[in-house]
């Protein structure tokens, strides 16, 4: 089976400043895979080539199979994106956003409705459809941002730094959505974060650093015996 | 080309719409503006300045008649600026991001985005068209059709220059000072507010800078069709400075050309 993400040494600068130095990394159907990094790692320029922002001048990124500089239609097609960044129109409701969201992946209005109360439902937001996104805490407007990146069933989620901001209940809140989601829907998730607390033993881990990817694998294989904050540190020489 | 394109261009032009009625002070500073220039300014300047006959007028006409065009152009240079405005604005809070991992292709977003532009724009220009009338400003009834075109392909090339704009600049903070460098400079160096060969009398410089600037053609495009005529060069001038504009910023949108490519940051 084509995995939903494949990325093949892919480097990216910006004037001399290298971002990225010959990324590789795969995220399997079904499964969620953590991108771990602290800030400037090169997680945020990585998503910027995964949606297309940037465009990859080395190597190649294929989602669901479709290479994203020759079929760039088909492959964001397939991608629903949380950034990392508010993204939302404040002064619009949470219904007026979705219905825009779905009309730019070409979803008529008879058909994103009743999608739009589905994916709500999932997010636990609909009793607030209605309500400005200016109306609602941290939380909630993280999780209409998920549920406006499910719209359009993607295959593939991308989430950037999903829970910066957010207070620890929202967090762990948000992090159970999407672990649930991944195990109902089966879509795959690339979780980019700074946190270790977030990752899961059984969780496929990347560790992003200065641009590199240092260690690909089981979450609990990395860590060994000495736990993944003593492993990261011993790899990355961030001291703590 | 994707099927849903037309579901894409509404979504888009509900959303502008959306929030332009959201901003109901949008509307009604679009509105105040070029009113103040025709009750105002131009009952002043009406004593100042004589006109002579000048095409597409066939008699002497009163000052707030000859404005009236150029006010109507400057409704649609203030929205054209306002739309690259929000750009920017969508860009800083992310929303920018959203309409680019759109699977359709960029030039079709942004060019929905024009038009969703324009159509608000030509909102604005008929309720001061209206407001005008009372205050005696009448053109021939027909002129009212007529105009639409032109107002179609000014609101384009305006709203293009003020995308390819968009594209340049980082913050909103800058963009004040596009205000300051950009619309007042084009606005008094046109045909908006005098007649060209005024111009020429005081400086004949200040009057090849007119001459050449888009916004004069743009002006009197509006001018011309208003009147049921057709200001040829106008046209083609227009024409010209909107495919330049439009292909400038779809470029400059691109991520395989445009400058985002190499930018530290980029859209955050």
């Amino acid at each position: 089976m084509t995995p939903a993400l494949q990325i093949d040494h892919v480097s990216h600068d910006f004037g001399a400043v290298q971002a990225l130095k010959d990324v590789s990394l795969t995220v399997r159907r079904g499964e969620f895979t953590a991108l771990l990094g602290v800030n400037g790692a090169g997680k945020t320029t990585l998503f910027s080539l995964i949606t297309r922002l940037y465009n990859n001048r080395s190597g190649v990124i294929r989602v669901g199979g479709h290479d994203l500089r020759r079929e760039p239609s088909q492959a964001l097609a397939r991608l629903g994106v949380v950034f990392q960044s508010r993204a939302m129109d404040a002064d619009l409701t949470i219904r007026q956003n979705l219905l825009y969201h779905a009309s730019l992946h070409g979803i008529p209005g008879r058909l994103a409705r009743p999608r739009i109360d589905e994916v709500l439902a999932q997010v636990d937001l609909l009793d607030r459809a209605d309500a400005r996104v200016t109306a609602l805490s941290g939380g909630q407007s993280r999780r209409a941002e998920i549920a406006r990146a499910l719209l359009h069933r993607p295959e593939l989620l991308l989430l950037d730094e999903a829970t910066v901001g957010l207070d620890v209940k929202s967090r762990a809140e948000v992090l159970a959505l999407t672990r649930r989601l991944i195990a109902q829907d089966n879509v795959s998730a690339l979780w980019a974060t700074h946190i270790m607390d977030e990752i899961e033993p059984t969780d496929d881990l990347v560790i992003l650093h200065r641009g590199a990817v240092l260690r690909h694998g089981l979450a609990a294989d990395i860590a060994g015996s000495d736990g993944l904050t003593r492993a990261f540190l011993d790899l990355t020489g961030v001291t703590a | 080309m994707r099927r849903g394109g037309l579901t894409a261009f509404l979504g888009i032009s509900r959303r502008e719409t959306l929030r332009f009625v959201n901003q109901r002070g949008r509307f009604l500073a679009a509105l105040v503006r070029p009113l103040v220039w025709l009750f105002i300014f131009a009952a002043g300047f009406r004593a100042v300045l004589g006109l002579s006959i000048t095409p597409p007028y066939q008699t002497y006409v009163l000052y707030e008649v000859y404005v009236t065009p150029g006010l109507v152009a400057m409704i649609q240079l203030f929205n054209g600026m306002q739309s690259s405005l929000s750009m920017v604005y969508d860009r800083e809070t992310g929303a920018m991001r959203t309409l680019l991992v759109s699977p359709f292709p960029r030039w079709f977003l942004l060019g929905s985005k024009l038009v969703a532009g324009v159509v608000v724009s030509i909102i604005q220009v008929y309720t001061f068209l209206a407001i005008a009338w009372f205050w005696g400003i009448e053109p021939p009834i027909w002129g009212y059709i007529a105009v639409i075109p032109a107002l179609i392909l000014s609101g384009l090339m305006l709203g293009a220059m003020g995308l390819f704009l968009s594209s340049a600049i980082r913050q909103l903070e800058n963009f004040a000072g596009v205000m300051n460098f950009v619309i007042f400079p084009m606005f008094f160096a046109s045909s908006a507010l005098y007649p060209l060969w005024r111009m020429n009398e005081s400086s004949p410089l200040l009057h090849d800078i007119c001459a050449v600037n888009p916004f004069t053609h743009a002006v009197e495009l509006i001018r011309f069709a208003l009147y049921l005529q057709v200001n040829w060069t106008s046209l083609a001038v227009v024409l010209g400075c909107l495919a330049g504009f439009f292909g400038a910023a779809v470029f400059m949108y691109d991520p395989q050309k445009g400058l985002w490519a190499r930018r530290k940051g980029g859209p955050a």
